[in-house]
């Protein structure tokens, strides 16, 4: 164990070494550690804040769905007011149609009537003139009865 | 060496020669000539201006290979997915990072590299010391280098080129962050009251130099005790079959536990480092 040159080669070798780390070596490195670190801190921060953002967007959409619900649950409530009313208009006009079919069809029907009953009167006033023609063997004459038989086709 | 007989106490003494090259002394048989010194006498007798070659080369190299391996990944460091090695790189420096914040409390940028310098190099020469003893130095012998000592931190001179420029370094920061006054006065003023203040200077300023040596003696005892153990397993290895097959078991053995005693020398090097700094750096005691 003898001390020579060795000890001031090595102390010169020490700092030669140390200053070329110093500059060359820890700065870059450090710096790369360094903005790993930010951009992993900045890829957690960006997801945080998705997370957030979709939550709120989640919020929203639930707001959205119940106020299409709300929404649909009144247009479907006035629908059904709607039709409602829809139904009782048409029950109404359908009774006044109904109404004035029947008032109609009662009208032809009394008119049939006194079409036949006016008929019926010249049928039964032509057997009654035939009949009294048959009775009295000669010809009644129509136009010299006509006023005669007008009373008796009324009377019928 | 070649021409001397091979014994065990040759052997370790050979493997714990450096390769020192230096000015061969008077009485010399080459005296007043560079050269390499034959043997562990001849490196005493260089005396202080020669060089540890081995310990040199394998300190630079591995210094460089940190280096090199640390640079390549600043170059290309990217923000996005890191790829296997840069990822390997990140988590030294992000360890290191971390040691640094929990130890220094005070602001400064050198602090950091010094103590990641620090770490992997002493880890990486420490590393040399898992390779087993004779094949590198044996390769060498091939090219005609007598002694090669491959593990640099069983090498006083490299532990305390490491310790002395950190002792520096806590002597520059102290007096520049306290003051000269400051610094002084902690040394005087601690731990007994103002009137006791030679006594207090004695055992601080034994406390402050003890510091550098225990900080190298640690790293170099534990290694040179380290590589003395697998040296001498290796010898086990000349001693027939059954000694040599026992040799291999506790050679394994050793190395294996090795692995935690060079990363753990490396960090309480570092670590001491960052208390020293962070000590001087502090304004009160």
């Amino acid at each position: 164990m003898n001390f020579n040159a060795t000890l001031i080669g090595q102390t010169i070798t020490f700092i030669v070494f140390v200053w070329f780390c110093m500059k060359f070596i820890w700065p870059p490195i450090m710096h790369a550690l360094e903005a790993r670190r930010k951009k992993i801190a900045d890829g957690l921060a960006a997801s945080e804040r998705g997370k957030h953002e979709q939550e709120l967007a989640e919020e929203r959409a639930t707001e959205i769905l119940r106020e299409a619900k709300d929404k649909a649950g009144e247009i479907i409530t006035r629908a059904e007011k709607r039709g409602g009313e829809i139904i009782d208009e048409a029950k109404v006009d359908a009774r006044d149609e109904g109404e004035r079919l029947l008032t109609s069809a009662r009208a032809e029907i009394d008119q049939e009537i006194n079409r036949a009953k006016e008929d019926l009167r010249g049928q039964v006033v032509s057997i009654a003139l035939a009949g009294a023609g048959k009775v009295l063997e000669r010809e009644v004459d129509q136009s010299a009865h006509d006023e005669l038989l007008t009373k008796l086709a009324a009377e019928i | 060496m070649a021409a001397e007989p091979l014994t065990s106490s040759s052997y370790i003494k050979h493997h714990l020669t450096n390769l020192t090259y230096g000015k061969f002394p008077e009485g010399h048989e080459h005296a007043g000539h560079w050269g390499f010194a034959h043997s562990a006498q001849d490196a005493q007798a260089m005396g202080f201006w020669a060089i540890n070659v081995d310990s040199m080369l394998f300190s630079i190299g591995l210094g460089m290979l940190f280096l090199w391996l640390f640079r390549k990944v600043a170059k290309t460091a990217t923000v996005d997915v890191p790829g296997g090695w840069q990822n390997f790189v990140e988590w030294i420096v992000e360890f290191i990072d971390t040691s640094v914040r929990g130890s220094f409390s005070a602001k400064n940028d050198m602090v950091a590299p010094l103590a990641l310098t620090l770490f992997i190099w002493i880890f990486l020469m420490n590393l040399m010391d898992l390779i087993a003893v004779d094949h590198i130095p044996w390769l060498a012998s091939l090219l005609g280098v007598s002694h090669l000592k491959i593990v640099s931190t069983t090498d006083p001179n490299i532990t305390f080129g490491l310790a002395l420029p950190v002792f520096f370094l806590v002597l520059y920061y102290s007096v520049k962050i306290k003051g000269l006054g400051g610094f002084l006065g902690e040394l005087a003023f601690h731990p007994f009251p103002k009137w006791m203040a030679p006594v207090n200077l004695l055992l601080e300023g034994v406390t402050l130099i003890a510091r550098p040596l225990s900080h190298s003696l640690r790293l170099f005892g534990n290694m040179y005790a380290g590589e003395m153990i697998f040296i001498l397993i290796a010898l086990m290895y000349g001693g027939g079959i059954a000694l040599g097959a026992f040799g291999g078991l506790l050679q394994l053995g050793w190395a294996i536990f090795h692995i935690l005693i060079i990363t753990l020398q490396a960090f309480i090097f570092m670590t001491l480092t960052i208390v020293y700094l962070d000590m001087a750096h502090q304004e009160t005691h």
